[in-house]
């Protein structure tokens, strides 16, 4: 049982290390969809996904490489509230536009327009 | 005041009461008597503040119904993840496959808290958000049209309503 535990203590910091490593490469990938995609609603989209998945594996990976139980509260606390507030900014940046009248591309003009002349 | 009334008051001035103390000792770490006297003034004071507002009432602490909501929150997070991986392909695929598409979805919650909750939901998870909402339907934009059939939000529709409202059938 002690070698298990002993196991699991060492494998924790990588494990952690590499959570946050792939937490990292989602909000590149984020990035990549905020500047690929044609219009305005199609990149809330990809900003989601750093939002959502990378905010969660790069949360849990702190976790696991956090000192004491405070800390992890705290990272609990942080990650409950990027879950309650990210979809209110997120509404809210969709309806301004709406509201404003920005028209999304409807499907295939947003595809075969040219990734050149964007907004 | 109806005494059922007064006894759910009392009921969520304590649990306010609770769950600020909970966090606080969450998040301070230091228990010397000054620090946590003051603590204590602090807890005491913002709720009677929140009492004073008035703004102590169901949808402000719902605790009664914070293991279904969590229990929600559990199935939600394997959902985001689902859908994430769709956005991530989406992204990252040599030529954009997008085909983004604004739908009226429907919603059979009643309470502006399950609506609130489904609405939250739908922006939550990646690929589909929602615009406006008017009434009882939702105006979602989606990054991809087959994702966004009206059937596709039932279930979360109707796990949203179970969470918040407690009942399946309106």
């Amino acid at each position: 049982m002690s070698e298990i535990l002993e196991f699991l203590l060492q494998v924790k910091p990588m494990l952690g290390g590499a959570l946050c490593l792939l937490g990292a490469v989602l909000a590149v990938i984020g990035t990549v969809g905020v500047l690929r995609f044609p219009d305005f609603y199609t990149r809330l989209h990809a900003a989601s996904i750093t939002d959502t998945a990378a905010a969660t594996l790069l949360i849990v990976g702190m976790l696991l490489l956090s000192p004491d139980v405070f800390t992890a509260v705290k990272l609990l606390t942080v990650w409950v509230f990027i879950f309650l507030t990210s979809p209110a900014a997120g509404h809210a940046l969709a309806n301004a536009a709406h509201t404003a009248g920005v028209e999304p591309l409807i499907g295939s003009r947003a595809r075969n327009r040219d990734e050149g002349d964007q907004i | 005041m109806a005494e059922s009334e007064l006894v759910g008051h009392v009921g969520y001035f304590l649990g306010l009461i609770l769950a600020l103390g909970l966090a606080w000792l969450g998040l301070s770490g230091h228990y010397s008597t000054l620090v946590l006297s003051l603590g204590t003034g602090s807890v005491l004071l913002s709720a009677l503040l929140a009492f004073r507002l008035g703004i102590l009432d169901r949808e402000s602490s719902p605790y009664g119904r914070l293991l279904p909501l969590v229990a929600y929150w559990g199935w939600l997070l394997i959902e985001i993840f689902k859908a994430n991986w769709v956005v991530i392909k989406a992204c990252l695929r040599s030529d954009l496959d997008i085909d983004p598409t604004l739908v009226k979805i429907k919603t059979e919650c009643q309470s502006d808290l399950a609506k609130t909750v489904f609405a939250n939901s739908i922006t939550l998870t990646p690929g589909t958000i929602s615009v406006a909402v008017e009434g009882n339907k939702i105006l979602v934009h989606a990054l991809y049209e087959g994702y966004a059939q009206p059937d596709a939000f039932l279930e979360m529709d109707r796990r949203s309503r179970l969470a918040t409202d407690g009942r399946t059938r309106t």
